[in-house]
């Protein structure tokens, strides 16, 4: 088929349907993604604001009625010091009636009641265990209560071996000093933050400035681990709540929401595990990963759908186009040929007008009577002799242009570029006689052949000479046709001495429709299809013009055919008879 | 009636000749040209055998067909011209009768058409040249006052 044939593969390589694809997906799913994570930051700073809000919320209610529960015991021992004189406190009766009246009242909390002397020796107890004459006189709490009026202690295992802690107050009579304390229940004390849960990993505890657990925290965190001072570092403050994130003791992300208590003293930690606090948010994490991926794949599929349709479309049009380049070639060759036509009518009219005046001649021979006497007879047959030969010429003429018509066959054989010159300066000699153009050829003799289509090659001579005589105004310019080897290109060039090219025109001579000729005399294809024809050939053409000196148009043609040697047909000319 | 005086002026020598030959044949006086420049020479060297019709031919080379005939009707405006014309060059012929051309015959044509043609336009002539006469008269008279 035709050259074309390998070309029109070319744009659907061009055009790669995984990458149209990956682009317009990525068209696609990137604002989405933008979006998306954007959307989602938000969220989970708005998110976290609400978990941390919600907990410092709780935290400082618990801290309250924490901080309620130890001053209320507080004051209850205060008001059992003040009230009652100090007669009255040495009995053990009087304290055993007051504290079983005490743990009526709150459930137990109170385990025991005592006075203490400033010796530091329990000198009065009511209470489970046998503390009289305790000596407290090293204790913390004691040393505490003597130097402020009163005090609440850290849980401690103390003489009887069991978590609790003691609540003290002064009493002084005269310059007597005595302590009147009662020992809180650990279990009363535990029960009020062990309830204090939330999700699946919340728990909370409460521990003191030396991070040392004042409740029992969450079973799985032993009390014999280190003491959690690393909470308090430097991180929280004892006149509000501070909500941090961190690992805990056993390198879980957590989330740790600490409220101060008795004045800084003791801390309320709410301890849960990040993922257990923000589960919600990770729901919706997860669900927008999910819709993205769905999308995504969506967006890649129609992407793919659409980038294939718009290949096949492109080489559905790259053919239609080419189909359409080589009709435009065709046609052109038309018009070159009606233009010769016109010539060649002139041409062959001549012949026929001779032979009419001839056939004409001989009848008025004949009507003349005696058509055998000897002069008539010799005219008649000098008249017969001149139509034959007019006969030929027209023969000639119809030869030259038929084999130029019935050359519509563009394939690619080994081409002599100056015989081809020959076959159009033949073909033009007429049209060049009548516009008084001299033509000459200046043809290296040792041109090698190129791999070329004779038709398109004569095609583009023919356009280029017809251009050349026509651009000669004044009679007697002349049109020189020219052939040589440059390096590795055979040269063909066509010159002439017309009016040339303006400036302003000179970059438009090659776009089609382009045209300097009158309405009717140029179809503004010719140049461009040279230029078309030439470049197929991997060659291209140049020109040089010089208002009133004329205009050069250089043709390089690469000797190696573009498309390799296998189109090439050696059996040339087979079809020339 | 007298026959007229033709110029019949072709490149084509072959078709000059027989044309000729013809032509002599109905008694028209002929001369051939083979050139606008040989034709613009006979008709300025033809003196008393004055030609009174030009044939001719619109392309030829050198000076063409509708050069020649500008400079007939420059030199010599009474000379009728008849245009001989192939297909193609039509509108070239009718341009010639833009520029003063009596017509134009298409080739290949009837020497009896072409005679009939060279007919009218040497009536033509001939009227022009009766109506130049007249008006010559009456100048004259007019200047005698009679």
């Amino acid at each position: 088929m035709t050259p074309t044939d390998g070309a029109e593969t070319r744009p659907a390589r061009r055009f790669r349907v995984p990458v149209a694809t990956a682009v317009l997906a990525i068209i696609i799913i990137a604002p989405l993604v933008i979006t998306g994570a954007v959307n989602l930051h938000q969220f989970r700073n708005a998110y976290r604001t609400k978990v941390s809000n919600e907990l410092s919320v709780m935290i400082e209610r618990h801290s309250l009625t924490v901080d309620s529960f130890i001053n209320d015991r507080l004051s209850d021992i205060r008001v059992i010091a003040r009230e009652h004189p100090i007669d009255r406190l040495r009995q053990p009766e009087f304290l055993r009636r007051v504290l079983n009246l005490m743990r009526e009242e709150y459930h137990g909390a109170f385990v025991d009641l005592g006075l203490v002397d400033a010796n530091g020796i329990q000198v009065a107890y009511a209470g489970p265990f046998n503390l009289l004459m305790a000596d407290y006189s090293a204790a913390a709490w004691f040393q505490d209560a003597v130097a402020s009026e009163s005090v609440i202690s850290d849980v401690f295992a103390g003489l009887r071996g069991s978590p609790h802690f003691i609540v003290a107050t002064q009493k002084t009579i005269g310059d007597e000093l005595f302590v009147v304390k009662a020992t809180i229940d650990f279990e009363a004390f535990n029960a009020l933050v062990e309830n204090l849960r939330i999700g699946s990993t919340g728990f909370a505890f409460i521990i003191n400035r030396e991070g040392e657990f004042q409740t029992d925290p969450h079973f799985e965190v032993a009390l014999n681990r280190p003491p959690w001072v690393h909470l308090l570092e430097g991180r929280i403050r004892s006149d509000r709540i501070s909500v941090l994130e961190g690992e805990d003791v056993l390198g879980r992300e957590a989330i740790f929401t600490i409220a101060p208590l008795k004045q800084g003293q003791w801390f309320l930690c709410y301890q849960q595990e990040t993922s257990d606090a923000f589960a919600e948010l990770r729901a919706v994490q997860e669900f927008s990963a999910v819709v993205l991926i769905i999308v995504s794949l969506a967006a890649i599929f129609a992407g793919y759908l659409i980038s294939r349709n718009l290949a096949q479309r492109l080489a559905d049009a790259y053919r239609d186009r080419n189909v359409m380049a080589h009709q435009v070639i065709e046609t052109g060759r038309l018009a070159s040929i009606g233009e010769l036509a016109a010539g060649i009518a002139h041409e062959i009219n001549n012949p026929v007008a001779i032979m009419v005046q001839e056939a004409g001649w001989i009848d008025d021979l004949l009507g003349e009577g005696d058509p055998c006497s000897g002069e008539n007879l010799e005219e008649i047959m000098r008249a017969v002799t001149q139509i034959r030969t007019q006969g030929d010429r027209c023969k000639e003429i119809t030869y030259k242009l038929l084999s130029f018509a019935r050359k519509t066959d563009p394939t690619i054989r080994e081409v002599q570029l100056n015989e081809v010159v020959d076959e159009v300066i033949g073909l033009t000699s007429q049209k060049t006689r009548y516009a008084n153009v001299h033509i000459e050829t200046e043809l290296s003799p040792n041109l090698p052949s190129i791999h070329a289509s004779p038709s398109e090659l004569q095609q583009v001579l023919l356009n280029l000479v017809n251009n050349a005589i026509d651009a000669i105004e004044r009679p007697g310019g002349t049109v020189t046709v020219a052939t040589k080897m440059v390096g590795e290109e055979v040269v063909l060039e066509v010159r002439d001495t017309g009016k040339g090219i303006p400036e302003a025109n000179l970059g438009r001579i090659f776009d089609p429709f382009f045209t300097t000729k009158p309405v009717g005399q140029g179809t503004g294809l010719g140049l461009p299809i040279c230029y078309g024809i030439v470049e197929k050939m991997g060659g291209r053409i140049t020109v040089e013009s010089e208002i009133e000196k004329g205009t050069i148009f250089t043709v390089f043609i690469p000797r190696e055919a573009p498309g390799g040697v296998e189109n090439v047909e050696t059996e040339t000319r087979g079809d020339r008879s | 009636m007298m026959e007229p005086s033709v110029l019949l002026v072709d490149d084509e020598v072959a078709f000059v000749e027989t044309l000729v030959k013809r032509l002599k044949k109905r008694n028209v006086r002929v001369s051939a040209a083979h050139s606008g420049y040989e034709a613009l020479e006979k008709l300025s060297a033809s003196g008393p055998t004055k030609i009174d019709v030009v044939i001719l031919d619109v392309k030829m080379p050198g000076m063409d067909g509708l050069e020649t005939l500008a400079r007939i009707k420059e030199e010599h405006p009474l000379i009728e011209v008849i245009m001989l014309t192939g297909h193609a060059t039509v509108e070239s012929a009718i341009d010639g009768m833009k520029k003063g051309a009596f017509d134009y015959l298409m080739k290949p044509c009837e020497v009896d058409d072409l005679l009939e043609k060279l007919n009218e336009a040497n009536d033509k002539k001939r009227e022009r040249e009766d109506k130049i006469l007249e008006a010559r008269a009456s100048l004259i008279s007019l200047r005698r006052g009679d």
